[in-house]
């Protein structure tokens, strides 16, 4: 794929690869950029609040729930607990791409941790599905470390930008223009392309209704996790032994298509 | 300084790291992974995906909506994702359903 071009060349084509791929999701991060950025504004911890939580916690579901807490009357515990808890999923993120990046320096995987978002995550395991960590060749985990930089660093700056924008001037955007929904949309087209076997079927049948019923339970932003782990459950109860080893953490199995 | 507001950043920032980097920090253990850790490994993409779409199309203000601006968006939506597998027409049909829909 980069045969002739030199390292570093090659390595900045990852990287430009990365910020491309998650460039569409730029979409729905920037209107909840500024949400994130005007609420703490809103609630009087004003910029240096908005930004400290944009780059410190750099989870914008969780910064809105904390900032809630807060501008409740709340304490400190409740609301670290409350962001904390939402943010769980990440453990999921983190071992589900650990054995793609095992090669790389251990600083390296620091700044992957730092930049994990939902968006880094799917862009990063759609771009990497199919391949076989253990059989790498030399250098694909450096590859694949620039590709993901690449993405987590675009995400990173425009989640900055749209939380100065919105701590600022408030919520440029009117009530009425949804731009928000475009957050489960282009999860949704990378959801897609995941579900080539009747293992994967099963993960995000049950994964999805499960979260769907917690958050009519009223599990809220808890219910992503609570549908994630009993999908992941479903799923690999489901799953039978390799016919032949397949991918680590990838979706296609060697299923049928679908 | 608002004390009550820095320790929220602070320890809240301190936990997700946490979390972010678990697994990743012990990455270099992980290279060749057994068979039934691999099996589990391989659901988290599609499971963590549906659970974070379905709830954001299917549920406002902690109700379930089958019939809905949103979820028939969604399924305009999904159709074109599963067509096309386009994020800019996805969200451009979905974007433009919603918006129609909500203004009948």
């Amino acid at each position: 794929m980069t045969d002739g071009a030199t390292p570093g060349t090659s390595l900045r084509a990852h990287a430009r690869a990365g910020a491309l791929d998650i460039l569409p999701m730029l979409v729905g991060v920037v209107p909840f950029g500024l949400v994130a950025g005007a609420a703490p504004a809103a609630a009087g911890f004003g910029l240096a609040g908005a930004l400290g939580f944009s780059t410190i916690v750099f989870a914008g579901a969780s910064q809105l729930a904390a900032t809630g807490v807060l501008a409740d009357g709340g304490t400190a515990v409740v609301a670290v607990l409350a962001a904390c808890t939402i943010n769980l999923r990440m453990v999921l993120y983190s071992a589900s791409l650990a054995p793609y990046l095992a090669a790389t320096s251990r600083r390296s995987r620091f700044a992957v941790a730092y930049l994990l978002t939902d968006q880094a995550y799917a862009v990063s395991i759609r771009r990497w599905a199919g391949e076989r960590p253990g059989h790498d060749p030399p250098g694909r985990a450096r590859e694949r470390l620039a590709f993901y930089l690449g993405a987590g660093l675009t995400l990173w700056v425009a989640w900055q930008l749209s939380t100065v924008a919105g701590a600022l001037v408030g919520r440029a955007v009117p009530d009425d223009v949804p731009l928000t929904f475009a957050v489960p949309l282009v999860f949704l087209v990378l959801l897609v392309p995941t579900l080539t076997s009747r293992p994967a079927r099963v993960s995000a049948g049950v994964g999805g209704g499960a979260a769907v019923a917690a958050a009519g339970l009223g599990a809220g932003p808890l219910s992503v996790m609570v549908g994630a782990v009993l999908g992941i459950v479903a799923g690999a109860l489901v799953d039978g032994d390799d016919p032949e080893p397949g991918p680590a953490g990838g979706p296609p199995d060697g299923g049928g298509p679908s | 300084m608002n004390a009550r507001l820095w320790t929220t950043i602070v320890l809240a920032g301190a936990g997700t790291f946490a979390m972010r980097a678990s697994f990743l920090a012990a990455a270099h253990r992980l290279a060749d992974v057994p068979a039934p850790v691999r099996r589990v490994l391989r659901q988290i993409p599609p499971a963590a995906l549906a659970a974070l779409v379905l709830p954001a199309i299917l549920v406002r203000d902690g109700r379930v909506e089958l019939l809905a601006a949103r979820p028939v968006a969604g399924l305009l939506a999904f159709v074109v994702a599963w067509r096309t597998r386009n994020v800019a027409l996805t969200l451009a049909v979905g974007m433009v359903a919603l918006v129609v829909l909500e203004h009948l």
